[in-house]
């Protein structure tokens, strides 16, 4: 194990910080740490947070950090917090800091990162996979992924957390068919914030209604609506125990494990994909690549006959 | 280093004044300028910006202080950075800061000192040379 690799494992901060940038900009050494880290991953309870913008997402992850630190010491708690890169420039505004409150910041067992979504469209950045990875081998648990919001059906949080948050908050997204369309489908938890607002007790009729109509993600599993207010903690420890319920009902059920081997297998399929790839790419004079590259460019030939021309024959059934 | 490496920036308004309208300025000129912006909010203690500039690897922290109180903020946030072993990220200040605090601020460490009507351009460009100018930082050892 090299020796960033050890120091996050270790514990330190400041190379857990520097790795997970490595790993955001794909670097050689941030391959090699997600190499040497990969045996210590595994063990977090991923749980994902999405939501309409402006619904408390990242109030109501401050809140359950802290609400997780006080009943267990010894925990630490992850947090990742993805916003949107703008598609002209590049750059990106990073806002979700701001609702961590001092004694979070200055928590040594909480850690905060905010994430660009740098082009992917999911809600997620390309690296939040492996940044979650990272946290994982450096004793984080859980981690929180925050989503950028775009009120949408964010299949990718679904892929890569175990656990998936919906918070609606009163009057936003009350639409039926928006919520109908893309939240219930995700959602193992379901949360009506900002519950000191009027009507936040219709919100969460409607919401119970519609799960009466169709069931959730996993139909061993009836999600709960829980009412919160983010601000003041009211309402933060029943999400708490629903996560922790939730945890333990994918273990019991084996569908921790489960998913956990798709995932991996699906992992393994990418890294052949990208290993064959390059490996045949090495071997292929470029001049024959772009030879028939600009064939079918002109339309003289399809991408089917350019495959054949590129890939040496199959070769036939054993 | 790759070549699309974003710069990270941390804009953080230490102090205690309301007032942060000029630091969204500058926080969304530099997303403009393609940077990666990190904004804290108001009421950062320097304990809190140091821990934020740690956590979230930025490759420049960015101070606006309104307040007058920078003789007594700067150094504070200097020190919390250098207690985190964070010397060698570069600190840039804007705000209200009277012409004769400046060589003192620049004695201190600080790398730019920017007065209100400062153009956001200029703080771009200064820091894209400052982060051109520090060792990348994927080549310095553990
Ligand atoms: N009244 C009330 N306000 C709340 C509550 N929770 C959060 N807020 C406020 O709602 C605003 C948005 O909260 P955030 O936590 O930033 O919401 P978010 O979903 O993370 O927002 P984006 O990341 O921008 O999509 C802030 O001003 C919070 O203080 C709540 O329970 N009650
Ligand atoms: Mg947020």
């Amino acid at each position: 194990m090299n020796a960033w690799a050890q120091r996050v494992r270790q514990g330190d901060r400041r190379a857990l910080a520097r790795v997970l940038t490595w790993v955001e900009n794909d670097t050689p050494e941030g391959r090699r740490a997600l190499h040497d880290l990969f045996t210590a991953t595994g063990r977090a309870h991923i749980v994902g947070i999405t939501g309409p913008p402006g619904a408390g997402k990242s109030t109501l992850v401050a809140a359950l950090a802290r609400h997780l630190r006080q009943q267990r010491p010894q925990s630490r708690v992850g947090i990742l917090a993805v916003d949107p890169s703008s598609p002209y420039t590049g750059g990106a505004l990073l806002g979700d800091r701001v609702r961590l409150p001092a004694d979070l910041v200055q928590d040594a067992g909480v850690f905060f990162r905010s994430m660009a979504s740098r082009g992917a469209q999911g809600g997620l950045a390309p690296a939040t996979q492996r940044a979650v990875q990272v946290l994982d081998a450096a004793g984080y648990d859980p981690i929180f992924v925050e989503t950028v919001g775009a009120g949408q059906a964010e299949v990718d949080i679904m892929r890569l957390a175990h656990t998936v948050i919906v918070v609606q908050a009163p009057g936003l997204g009350d639409d039926i068919q928006a919520i109908k369309a893309g939240i219930l489908e995700i959602a193992h938890i379901l949360v009506v914030n900002k519950a000191d607002r009027a009507d936040a007790e219709r919100t969460r009729r409607a919401l119970e209604d519609m799960l009466r109509l169709g069931p959730g993600p996993d139909p061993t599993w009836t999600p709960p609506v829980l009412l919160t207010v983010a601000t003041t903690g009211q309402g933060v420890p029943a999400v708490a125990e629903a996560l922790a319920a939730h945890r333990q009902h994918l273990h019991r059920t084996g569908a921790w494990q489960r998913q956990d081997e798709a995932r991996l297998a699906q992992a393994l399929d990418a890294a052949l994909r990208d290993a064959l790839w390059q490996r045949w790419r090495a071997t292929l004079p470029d001049e024959a690549y772009q030879a028939v590259l600009r064939a079918l460019q002109r339309r003289e030939i399809s991408p089917a006959e350019a495959v054949a021309r590129l890939l040496p024959p199959a070769p036939p059934p054993a | 280093m790759t070549t699309d490496r974003k710069i990270r920036v941390l804009i953080a308004k230490p102090g205690l004044d309301g007032h942060d309208r000029g630091a969204k300025i500058v926080a969304r000129a530099l997303r403009d300028a393609g940077m990666e912006v990190i904004y804290t909010g108001l009421r950062q203690t320097p304990a809190m910006i140091a821990e934020a500039a740690l956590q979230e690897d930025v490759d420049v922290v960015g101070l606006s202080i309104l307040s007058g109180a920078h003789m007594t903020l700067v150094p504070q946030v200097l020190q919390a950075l250098r207690e985190r072993g964070l010397d060698d990220v570069p600190v840039i200040v804007g705000g209200i800061i009277p012409p004769q605090d400046v060589p003192k601020l620049r004695a201190l460490g600080v790398a730019k000192v920017y007065g209100p009507g400062a153009p956001t351009r200029q703080i771009a460009a200064d820091i894209q040379a400052l982060v051109r100018g520090t060792a990348p930082a994927e080549a310095s050892a553990p």
